[in-house]
């Protein structure tokens, strides 16, 4: 160890403040973009759910409609 | 000779083969970066002209060296673009330009900190950090661009000539710079001498470094697979790899 | 096509582009008295004083020159991506990057080459001593070219944007650098009493790289924005 106790680690002999402010920043840049791919990734999944259920109600409508159609067909016809 | 690559051009070939890699990148890179800033933070010596706050190097070298790295990758990719216009290559410079910049920022903050108690400012206008700063103006003029088209595919190529008209002036703004900070020199800029490192110095920073180099790689890659997945989320795979279910047409 | 039609189509587009630019000439002028302006502000800001003024002349004048050069590069693709000669321009067999180089030389002649003239002028009014004075010229003469041509690759990506004139700055700055910190250390030279040939030469290789470059980056740039 180069530090003789905890207080010194984090004093630093003197530039404590300078050493712990580089170090927090990078940690926290690049947790900025960690968070940022799982929260892209998150959304893209709810984009995906939005997409298929759209797509399952449209089917379903024109499954209705086929059906509407084909029933007044059959009274007419 | 490159036919093995063809497949890749595929964004689900190239999902599934980055998602074999991310893993193994983001643990090792993990790993790498936590022993080499932990050795440094506390194991490694005192420096004997600048004490304790000479640890900061063990994040500013190697945040500055894949800052360019990074860059190169960038040029690398956008010459794939605009040559062979593979589309996963278009998505992989949106993947990169982030990255590259947040290192380059990264690496001018850790740089003005470290320069706190060097020379006594913030802000130095030494070759490194000047070098570093026009760099970010790159990365940001690339991602800007990238995002300026409303079609993505036009954008991407705008993009990547941008990147490699940036790539060929790289080195001649790097050379320039040096050579007006050589010139201007007033206060004594002590550099770290690298070369004269002890041993007990040099290991935790080329751990640090190798540990970096994962970090980047890990990022990119993860980005990358977000933007593959992005524009082929109506596919069915992108949906199972979502865990998403298709709905069953009739 | 052959050589002979290829240079006719270059002579046609040049010998146009001096036309509408000669008829439209607040285009012209107005990033001229844009520079002659800036140079005016500064002693206005600074204060009057030859030794600071004389310190910063050259600075000045060349941020200038570079700032100008940014307001007058909607004039290099702008009205004709409106009006679609540039998509007949980009479809024709000439070769593209040839007829880029031919806009860029007519771009000069209009904004780099009055510049050239203009320094003794802004050189006056900033104090800049007159041993500097010839090689600011010399640099302004060969740099003006390569600003030229960087200013046309950054048009020609941004010319089908809505807004591109802030972008512009943003993509062209750092590439100007170069060209800034040896055209400034040219003059510095020149006016310590030692020999600026190293930088002017250095700054004539630089130009001459961008000439023979830039017109393949302003092809395939707008090849890019036209389709």
């Amino acid at each position: 160890m180069a530090f003789d106790s905890w207080h010194e680690f984090i004093w630093m002999g003197g530039y404590g403040w300078y050493v712990w402010l580089a170090y927090s920043v990078t940690f926290l840049a690049i947790a900025l973009l960690v968070i940022h791919g799982l929260l892209t990734r998150k959304k893209l999944r709810q984009q995906a759910v939005k997409m298929q259920h759209q797509q399952q109600r449209l089917a379903r409508r024109k499954q209705q409609e086929r059906e509407r159609s084909k029933l007044t067909d059959d009274t007419t016809s | 000779m490159w036919k093995w690559l063809h497949p890749y051009a595929k964004g689900e070939a190239a999902f599934r083969l980055l998602g074999l890699w991310q893993p193994w990148l983001a643990g090792l890179a993990v790993i790498l970066v936590t022993v080499g800033v932990v050795w440094g933070l506390a194991y490694a010596p005192a420096d004997y002209q600048q004490g304790d706050s000479y640890r900061i190097i063990f994040i500013h070298v190697p945040s500055a060296m894949f800052a360019m790295g990074a860059y190169t990758g960038l040029a690398i990719t956008a010459f794939i673009v605009l040559v062979w216009q593979i589309r996963t290559a278009e998505w992989a410079i949106a993947a990169i330009a982030p990255v590259g910049a947040v290192l380059t920022f990264i690496s001018l903050f850790t740089g003005a900190v470290w320069g706190k108690p060097m020379w006594g400012t913030w802000w130095e206008w030494d070759a490194r950090l000047t070098s570093q700063l026009i760099l970010f103006f790159l990365y940001v003029g690339v991602l800007a661009l990238y995002y300026a088209f409303n079609d993505a595919r036009t954008g991407a190529k705008a993009a990547s000539i941008l990147a490699l008209v940036g790539v060929v002036n790289v080195p001649i703004i790097h050379f320039s710079v040096y050579w007006w900070n050589s010139l201007h020199q007033g206060a004594t800029v002590t550099r770290f001498g690298e070369t004269l490192m002890p041993a007990s110095m040099k290991y935790p920073l080329y751990i640090s470094i190798l540990g970096f180099m994962l970090l980047t790689a890990a990022l990119i890659v993860y980005r990358l697979r977000n933007e593959i997945l992005k524009q082929e989320l109506h596919r069915p795979w992108a949906l199972a790899q979502l865990g998403v279910e298709k709905h069953h047409g009739v | 096509m052959n050589t002979a039609s290829a240079w006719r189509l270059l002579t046609t587009v040049m010998r146009r582009d001096l036309a509408v630019a000669l008829r439209r000439r607040s285009d012209v002028v107005n990033p001229l008295l844009f520079v002659v302006i800036v140079v005016t502000l500064f002693p206005l800001a600074v204060g009057p004083g030859p030794d600071i003024l004389g310190r910063i002349a050259t600075g000045v004048i060349w941020v200038a020159a570079l700032l100008s050069s940014l307001l007058g590069s909607e004039r290099l693709f702008r009205d004709d991506f409106l009006d679609g000669t540039l998509e007949q321009l980009v479809l024709s067999p000439a070769p593209l990057p040839l007829l880029a180089f031919g806009k860029v030389a007519v771009h000069w002649l209009l904004s780099g080459l009055p510049l050239v003239i203009l320094a003794p002028l802004c050189a006056m009014l900033l104090k800049l001593p007159i041993a500097g004075w010839g090689v600011l010229m010399l640099t302004l003469l060969v740099g003006t070219p390569m600003l030229s041509a960087m200013t046309a690759v950054g048009a020609a990506l941004t010319v089908s944007l809505g807004r591109g004139g802030a972008l512009l700055s943003l993509l062209l700055l750092p590439l100007f650098i170069p060209l800034l910190i040896f055209a400034a250390a040219a003059v510095e030279s020149a006016l310590v009493g030692t020999s600026a040939s190293g930088q002017v030469l250095l700054l004539t290789g630089l130009m001459l790289l961008t000439l023979l470059l830039a017109p393949f980056a302003v092809a395939a740039a707008l090849r890019v924005s036209v389709n």
